[in-house]
């Protein structure tokens, strides 16, 4: 009897695996399709069946890709923009949510709904007055618009934050004050070095989103010295005729490259950014 | 004693209305503003270059006998209704397969998130190779595996949507994530208890799984469905909306009114109908979420 249920549970663990590895292939051979695409020669690419590995490895797809735009300065243009966003919601952020996790007041919660409802806006609805505030303030064609409304919080990051900070026992705060500290003093020597990982997760998703957006720097970016890397290339399609698609996978590959590093590098703080918003929300 | 103690709160009021004082102005400068000049806007003819003209509901009258609006909200939807339940539904039986106490759940659980990391412009570049109906790799592997010669995805007027929907499967890892966490949180009690009274893997699946993932379940719903109605860069740099606008997807038609037409009006319009949209079903599902989803709290009351 036993050992029919023990075969049982193995076989059941047999198709667990089975069906895990099979998903995490079809997952993956785009991935891998994207990495041996950049490495092969212009005629390869066109081959069929196609080589799953080429026969010769073409690094120089990379140089080639990177040196027929200036790639060196939309990676500058897109970095630039990246971090003063990043900074910009990182301070603008928790300084909001310590008001909500931290400071009594009157008409509090009935804020704190607006703000989540905010999320739920869709930004085309104000894309089109924001646009033309722009133009009106001549900052159609710098990167002005894609960076300064960062500058003022963002209702899913003070959600995020202020869930952090409701952790941290009050009575950390009380005796601060006690000792003499103020509301500023309890944000900065308190609360923000308690709640690094908090706010690792709120620069590392400024920093993709930022990254990886598309629709700003389209709509607000015009001079070809200005574009940011994701414009550029969509703009390197057209420019090739479509046809090289070895240099658009490398081209691809480096755009993705950072992101891909952060990740690797600060997966954790992803995970719980993720399931943070998810489980709470 | 009272007076020093209100004199903190009115001092401790002040502060919190100082922290927050960032979002307030964004509040004002970014969404409220601009909403009400939205609103204004879409009663108008406005160019950007001279000033806006009322015209009244001209703009809406328009909308219902534009074809290209009833397109779009086709080809939305369409989108929408198969790419988010569908989504949900993988993205829960993997968490549920990760969730089996297996070895090496880091590794898969990485593997199922790599799509998410990679994301805008350079994932349309990538998949409109794999879609390739010549050289791409999903003809290929159709034809090798199956004896199937795939369409021509992006260039067919019948695929282009399912091509996306299929693309939209690539970056579920973010909800595998959230649903593994939900599933590790449920207590094993429950299926401790239910197994006592006999119940096999199906109907603990039914009575306790879903029950305990149904808030999770509505929050991803939500987020898919305001998510699916924003689709844009996907539409831009692979399709441009064709074949034949059977990718017209309604914020890429609100982007070519607003940016290349400069039909500030007419965007403004349907950037409101959007809106509207998107409202609607949000409150229909909350509103709906008591028959199905299950509150813990609820119960002990």
């Amino acid at each position: 009897m036993l050992g029919s249920k023990k075969k049982e549970e193995i076989l059941i663990k047999t198709i667990v695996y089975m069906l895990l590895i099979i998903s995490s292939i079809i997952i993956l051979i785009p991935v891998f399709w994207m990495l041996s695409t950049a490495i092969k020669e212009d005629s390869e690419v066109y081959l069929f069946p196609p080589e799953w590995i080429p026969k010769k490895i073409y690094l120089s797809n990379f140089s080639r890709a990177l040196t027929f735009l200036p790639f060196g300065r939309y990676f500058i243009n897109t970095s630039l923009i990246t971090f003063l966003s990043v900074i910009g919601q990182l301070i603008s952020s928790s300084l909001v949510a310590f008001g909500f996790a931290r400071l009594r007041a009157r008409g509090k919660d009935l804020l704190f709904m607006l703000v989540l409802s905010t999320m739920m806006i869709p930004s085309q609805i104000t894309m089109i007055p924001i646009f033309i505030l722009f133009k009106l303030l001549n900052w159609v064609d710098t990167f002005k618009p894609l960076i300064v409304p960062n500058f003022f919080g963002g209702a899913f990051f003070i959600f995020l934050l202020r869930q952090f900070y409701m952790t941290i026992p009050i009575e950390l705060d009380d005796a601060a004050k006690i000792d003499g500290c103020s509301y500023f003093g309890i944000y900065t020597k308190i609360i923000l070095p308690l709640t690094k990982p908090a706010l690792a997760t709120v620069a590392i998703f400024t920093f993709m989103w930022t990254w990886n957006d598309f629709m700003g720097p389209l709509i607000y970016l015009n001079s070809r010295e200005k574009l940011t890397l994701s414009l550029a290339l969509s703009r390197f399609t057209g420019m090739y005729g479509m046809t090289a698609w070895n240099l658009l996978m490398a081209a691809s590959i480096v755009v993705a490259l950072p992101c891909f590093v952060l990740f690797f590098f600060a997966q954790k703080y992803f995970i719980q950014g993720i399931v943070i918003t998810g489980l709470k929300g | 004693m009272r007076t020093n103690i209100s004199a903190i709160s009115k001092k401790e009021e002040r502060y919190f209305y100082l922290f927050i004082s960032p979002w307030i102005i964004g509040f004002l400068i970014f969404i409220i503003g601009p909403i009400i000049a939205s609103l204004y806007f879409s009663f108008c003819n406005y160019d950007v270059v001279t000033p806006p003209v009322w015209t009244g509901l001209q703009n809406y009258k328009k909308l219902f006998s534009d074809p290209l609006f009833w397109r779009a909200l086709k080809v939305t939807s369409y989108y929408s209704l198969l790419s988010v339940p569908l989504g949900i539904i993988l993205s829960l039986i993997i968490a549920i397969l990760l969730n089996q106490k297996i070895r090496g759940l880091v590794w898969f659980r990485t593997i199922y998130y790599v799509p998410s990391v990679i994301s805008g412009v350079a994932v349309s570049l990538l998949w409109m190779w794999i879609f390739n109906p010549e050289f791409g790799i999903l003809n290929f592997l159709l034809w090798k595996l199956f004896r199937i010669h795939g369409p021509a995805w992006l260039m067919s007027e019948e695929w282009v949507i399912p091509a996306l929907i299929i693309m939209s499967f690539w970056g579920i890892g973010g909800d595998i994530v959230i649903y593994l966490a939900g599933l590790q949180g449920i207590p094993t009690e429950l299926y401790e208890a239910a197994e006592i009274d006999g119940a096999n893997s199906w109907k603990k699946f039914i009575n306790i799984t879903i029950p305990m993932m149904s808030p999770i379940l509505l929050f991803t719903l939500v987020m898919g469905i305001i998510g699916s109605f924003q689709v844009f860069t996907q539409a831009y740099v692979m399709t441009r909306g064709g074949p034949h606008y059977a990718s017209l997807f309604y914020v890429l038609y609100i982007y070519q009114n607003a940016f290349q037409f400069f039909n500030m009006g007419y965007a403004s319009a349907l950037s409101w109908i959007l809106f509207i949209i998107i409202l609607l079903l949000t409150l229909l599902i909350f509103k709906s979420s008591p028959l199905w989803v299950y509150y813990e709290s609820t119960r002990e009351r």
